[in-house]
């Protein structure tokens, strides 16, 4: 079969699909995490189980949703409960298995910066929108993702203020804040999926196919170390890139970038 | 007794300057004819605290209503930033407290249960808790590990947008339930705006979806379309169209000072605004009907 040609938008959401088991319960996001999910849920993960921070548990939401509070995630789910209800009983008592994440820097560590750009949080040089639930989600999930383009300005070697933990200075002080979740195990770019190493710093594990090292380290803000086994991802399905573009995002919102 | 009476002297008995207004809403069931008629009364002073504070915080600051906001996410959902929130902040021009979503829900669930402070799990993430003095720590008397804290949030008003209630303030709503049951129980007074007004006997057909007892409440109004651009589950869909349209408008201080004007100021109430949207947006947010299966209390 010929190999079709995707954008990086699509490119991500498939790598990120991947990612996710066939039964997960994925705290998802509105936009690219949740094609990532939608499309799992219609190829390998059939039993995948969808909740949303609004209080939405096992959506399956007949048309795209724009907002992260869209009426179609509502119609035909599983169960719907208050927020707090979704924080403690699903999120902190431990039913999470996986949590996307953005933000607008990730640094060495995986740490997430969605607060503010600056250097004195009272005169923030650019204002960011903040947690959301990205703060507990980063801590409690059993593991988490992270989705963003490869560029410099969003991998510095250290966020101007840290929002979500990653792996702090290291992952022994993730491990010594007694966190119930794993921290971020992957972070699906353009160009590749950086993989923490045991010291929790983030590593070039797989590049996308036309994609080289040094695409990955010039766009990284520290010295971005390859890993010895450095994959090479397998190309994007004509299944996946229709799945995409015919039923999940016809009007290629999220896809186009 | 009815506690039915008009939005605009629900407003002007129950939102006095200076006071902590909490409008509840995660995406759905916005109140914003209620934040109209706050700008349009020109109360001065507020409070304004919502986990997020969307397109009706965004509107009662750019109106000058607001001296500060709580929030735990300052964003145009699924659209960007919430320009003119954050261009005060920016310029200083504008207090702020923040938290996470849960930092902010737990507040909520502590104040509604009528206790002094709520404990949460350690998140790790260090900075919002050095630069909001109110995020502290305490030690678990039981097992020595220390604990996140966050105090209880009472505001002194809470407005609740719901799919129907009786004249006595008995509400039902479903869908998206995110914080409202929490914020009426914790609020001092609670302005109530519904899509309908039914009788008791349809309350009481359904005791399960009364998510709020009429004996919390302070006032009923019945204002259809309360929520545009929010939505009302089952009722009218979400207005997506704005969302984006807002993002564009709110670059320019004159593009809202008309939309001050021509939207708020210059409109009686909900009514003369739904009218003034017009046919046009009236059909692209009808939905069709998915209605639940009956349940079945049994005749005891």
């Amino acid at each position: 079969m010929e190999t079709p040609t995707c954008s990086s938008a699509e490119r991500m959401i498939v790598n990120s699909a991947r990612l996710l088991n066939d039964g997960d319960v994925v705290f998802v996001g509105v936009g690219q995490p949740n094609l990532a999910c939608n499309l799992a849920k219609r190829t390998h993960a059939p039993n995948l189980v969808m909740i949303y921070e609004a209080g939405v548990i096992g959506a399956e939401p007949a048309r795209l949703p724009l907002s992260i509070g869209d009426p179609t995630l509502v119609s035909g789910a599983l169960s719907v409960v208050s927020m707090y209800d979704i924080f403690t009983n699903y999120l902190q008592r431990g039913n999470v298995d996986v949590g996307f994440l953005g933000g607008a820097q990730i640094d060495r560590y995986g740490n997430i910066n969605a607060t503010m750009i600056g250097d004195d949080y009272a005169h923030p040089r650019v204002r960011l929108p903040g947690s959301g639930g990205a703060q507990e989600i980063a801590a409690w999930a059993n593991r988490c993702y992270i989705m963003t383009p490869h560029q410099k300005r969003r991998f510095p070697e250290k966020v101007d203020f840290i929002t979500s933990a990653g792996y702090l200075s290291g992952s022994a002080e993730r491990t010594k804040a007694g966190l119930r979740g794993k921290g971020p195990v992957a972070v699906v770019t353009d160009i590749g999926i950086l993989e923490p190493d045991s010291s929790g710093e983030l590593c070039l594990a797989a590049l996308h196919p036309g994609k080289t090292a040094e695409d990955a380290i010039n766009n990284t803000g520290w010295p971005l170390t390859v890993t010895n086994n450095l994959r090479i991802t397998e190309e994007v399905t004509g299944n996946e890139l229709i799945i995409l573009r015919e039923q999940l995002d016809p009007a290629g919102i999220y896809l186009k970038s | 007794m009815t506690k039915l009476i008009s939005l605009s002297e629900a407003i002007g008995l129950h939102v006095h300057d200076g006071d902590t207004v909490y409008a509840a809403g995660f995406t759905h069931l916005i109140p914003f004819a209620a934040g109209h008629e706050i700008i349009r009364q020109r109360k001065l002073g507020l409070v304004l605290a919502r986990a997020t504070p969307d397109l009706i915080y965004d509107q009662m600051v750019a109106a000058g209503c607001a001296r500060k906001v709580i929030f735990s996410y300052m964003g145009n959902p699924g659209v960007g930033s919430l320009r003119i929130v954050r261009t005060k902040i920016e310029a200083g021009l504008l207090d702020w407290e923040e938290y996470s979503h849960f930092g902010m829900i737990s507040r909520l669930q502590a104040g509604a249960a009528g206790i002094p402070f709520m404990p949460m799990n350690q998140t790790g993430a260090p900075d919002l808790e050095k630069v909001n003095p109110q995020i502290r720590r305490v030690t678990d008397p039981f097992s020595g590990r220390e604990v996140i804290v966050v105090p209880a949030l009472n505001p002194d008003v809470a407005i609740v947008h719901v799919q129907r209630a009786d004249k006595n303030g008995n509400a039902h709503l479903w869908g998206i339930v995110g914080e409202q049951k929490e914020v009426a129980f914790a609020a001092k007074r609670v302005i109530l705006t519904a899509e309908e007004i039914v009788d008791e006997d349809v309350i009481r057909s359904d005791p399960n979806r009364t998510i709020i007892p009429g004996f919390i409440v302070s006032a009923v109004c019945h204002v259809p379309k309360a929520a545009h651009p929010s939505y009302a589950q089952g009722y009218y869909d979400r207005d997506n169209d704005f969302y984006l349209k807002w993002d564009k408008l709110s670059e320019s201080p004159e593009a809202v000072k008309s939309y001050l004007d021509e939207w708020i100021y210059g409109l009686k109430d909900r009514s003369e605004y739904w009218l003034k949207l017009g046919q046009e947006v009236h059909d692209r947010l009808k939905v069709k009907s998915r209605p639940s299966a009956v349940v079945d209390y049994g005749d005891y």
